[in-house]
């Protein structure tokens, strides 16, 4: 190893193991193949309801997380698919909660925007934009208050940050210097409504100075990228210097949601950015550093692909819930 | 308010305390002493709300209780209803039992998407995974001049909602043996305290103990017709019944208690009893608890056993006004309930 040579090297590079970026890379990659294998159910009419995907957004899911161990936490947003593999969630029992099925995460009872994985830290997507911000709060005043050293990453979107509760949730974790990193994935648009249209300020990691807590903004296609503003700012939290705001640039390449007619962007917008596919870059950076090769590329795509179908004919084998048990666990139940 | 002290604790219900002492507390000091056993039994317990620390709460419910466990568990929020109420929910997620005080119920209309969205369902949603122990003061209700926005008494709001238990105590006995309760609970818990209530004094029993969620209170006997009431309506059911005596009617006065789940067996063998219903309370009169009191019994057998139309007692639909008759107009007061009672005793619906 060379010093200076290390020195010039990517930040994932210089601090990961092969075997860490790999499983990073594996990880990004299942994100994509799950969510393409869900929308191909969804038109099939295998699963219903509605499903918001990441497509384009790996990036920023895996590494957010890269830094995290399974005692810290994560909120999630609707658009969490990519946060719950990134965490570490099985994607067989995420499949199994798409198709409505006892053996999902939620026992079908959530769907597409509740899955959680408690037991990795995964406090759960949420349906409602912002909601997940105050909760996260929450769970690092746990953290802080029982001296757990855990730190939160509190994923959302640029819509969110127009939201009262970023506001409210910034300042609270501010002013007790709470272990939570505000990690914002600006896509661009909130539903339809383009970043510049909603808000005066261009860029969301400006808004850190408002709360008095460092704002970074990076490239949120560049895994590296990520890692390195996350890792900083794990340090910061676990020490007891308190919150960042990360702003992670990155685009989602399908539709808000299955409604969605892409009437607000135009065609050559979206090549544009899939033209920076942070899958295929993360996976040339490694084949760049000779920590990876075609054929183990292949036989990573392969392993995923498996993982992949086998989750799928788990969730279409798998029971539905059963509708005598329509009203469990709405409380607990204390003769239990 | 007078009667408050009158309200005799229920007793069948409640956990027994062998050779307890018992004194007189007001309810705000009943719920202040609930609160310090809660600090004190359990490290996990955290109270948080607006000015709760020094300034001791807005109705001195928290009094000195930061002095006696410091800031970091008797902790001031900035005034962020919307990021408050959500810290305490992810809080209570991730290990902690936070009591989370709202000043005003009122302001509870700023951060419903935490209790109702978040708290309420996120058990359920993630299939049992979780559970959300947060308990949540709300003081409420008119009757001390601060108008439209410091005055409602929305409990009924929260009553909707799957997941969430409502309690609404109505003597200093109930008020601390339902926040002990409550902090015990693994679901959230939205405890309506009756601003009026906060200096009526009663009998309250040193030491820890629980009145059970979901239980209602008989607090006065009586044959000929069943007056089911909630927070400062008990005290005035009580003293309608006291003048209804007098005039040879013997009326049983059921305090609620807790509004969600509802004591059905109660309510049910009540009215099977008196075979007559007046609902009081003080929220506004459409779709609040009332109604739901009444549906109750004209679907229940007790049904069968009705002498009379079931008649409710409610706030009337406006805003509550400042004017000080104005503000007695639009909440039932003792007359109201004693001529309603008047009425449906003597087959004068």
């Amino acid at each position: 190893m060379q010093p200076v040579a290390m020195a010039n090297r990517p930040f994932a590079i210089r601090h990961y193991d092969a075997d860490t970026l790999r499983n990073a890379l594996r990880r990004m990659l299942l994100i994509r193949r799950f969510e393409e294998a869900a929308e191909d159910s969804y038109m099939r009419g295998l699963v219903h309801g509605t499903m918001h995907l990441s497509i384009g957004q790996e990036a920023s899911a895996v590494g957010a997380c890269l830094p995290l161990d399974d005692t810290d936490m994560i909120t999630s947003t609707h658009r969490g698919h990519g946060h719950c593999i990134a965490k570490g969630a099985d994607v067989a029992r995420m499949f199994a909660e798409f198709f409505g099925k006892e053996t999902g995460y939620c026992r079908g009872r959530g769907g597409s925007m509740h899955i959680a994985d408690v037991s990795k830290g995964n406090l759960g997507a949420n349906g409602i934009v912002g909601g997940g911000l105050p909760i996260a709060v929450g769970a690092a005043l746990t953290a802080k208050r029982l001296g757990t050293g855990a730190v939160v990453v509190c994923f959302f979107g640029d819509g969110a940050n127009n939201e009262g509760a970023f506001h409210e949730s910034l300042n609270m974790a501010a002013i007790w210097k709470l272990p939570v990193l505000f990690v914002c994935e600006n896509n661009h648009y909130g539903m339809s409504m383009a970043m510049d249209r909603a808000s005066a300020v261009a860029a969301v990691a400006d808004r850190a100075a408002a709360y008095a807590m460092p704002g970074v903004r990076v490239d949120g296609n560049d895994l590296s990228a990520v890692a390195e503003a996350c890792h900083d700012a794990v340090a910061r939290a676990r020490v007891g210097d308190g919150p960042s705001l990360i702003e992670c640039v990155t685009y989602r390449w399908r539709g808000h949601s299955k409604s969605d007619r892409n009437r607000y962007r135009t065609k050559e917008e979206i090549e544009t950015w899939v033209a920076r596919d942070p899958v295929r870059r993360f996976a040339a950076l490694l084949m760049d550093h000779g920590l990876l090769n075609a054929t183990d590329f292949d036989v990573l795509e392969r392993s995923v692909a498996d993982e992949i179908s086998a989750g799928v004919a788990f969730a279409k084998s798998s029971p539905n819930p059963d509708p005598v048990l329509l009203t469990r666990d709405v409380y607990t139940d204390l003769a239990a | 308010m007078s009667a408050a002290a009158a309200v005799a604790p229920a007793t069948a219900s409640t956990t027994p305390i062998t050779g307890a002492v018992v004194r007189d507390l007001s309810y705000a000091e009943a719920i202040r002493e609930a609160m310090a056993i809660a600090l004190e039994r359990d490290p996990r317990v955290v109270l948080m709300g607006e000015d709760i620390g020094v300034y001791g709460g807005a109705f001195q419910v928290t009094g000195d209780l930061v002095h006696r466990f410091g800031p970091d568990r008797v902790m001031d929020t900035p005034i962020s209803e919307l990021g408050g109420a959500g810290v305490a929910v992810g809080a209570a997620l991730t290990g902690l039992r936070p009591i989370f005080e709202f000043q005003f119920s009122d302001f509870a209309t700023l951060a419903m998407e935490q209790i109702v969205n978040q708290a309420a369902k996120l058990r359920f949603m993630l299939g049992g995974a979780v559970s959300v122990p947060v308990v949540m003061r709300f003081p409420a209700g008119s009757g001390t001049g601060a108008a439209a926005q410091h005055s409602q008494s929305l409990e009924a709001w929260f009553g909707h909602v799957p997941g969430l238990k409502v309690v609404q105590p109505a003597t200093p006995h109930d008020a601390k043996g339902l926040l002990l309760a409550a902090v015990h609970d693994p679901d959230p818990v939205m405890i309506f305290e009756h601003k009026l209530l906060y200096k009526t004094k009663g009998p309250v029993p040193e030491g820890h103990y629980t009145v059970p969620i979901g239980e209602a209170a008989v607090c006065r006997p009586g044959r000929d017709v069943t007056v089911v009431a909630s927070a400062v309506m008990v005290p005035r059911a009580l003293d309608a019944a006291t003048q209804l005596a007098a005039d040879g009617i013997d009326a049983e006065v059921i305090d609620l208690r807790t509004i969600r789940p509802l004591d059905r067996e109660t309510l049910i063998a009540s009215v099977a009893k008196t075979t007559r219903l007046v609902c009081v309370y003080e929220g506004v009169k459409t779709l609040g608890v009332g109604a739901e009191v009444s549906a109750l019994i004209a679907e229940s057998e007790a049904f069968d056993y009705l002498d009379a139309p079931i008649v409710r007692v409610g706030g009337a639909e406006v805003p509550i006004p400042y004017s000080p008759e104005l503000e007695k107009a639009a909440v039932p007061q003792t007359a109201d309930i004693a001529a309603a009672v008047r009425r449906v005793v003597r087959g004068a619906v």
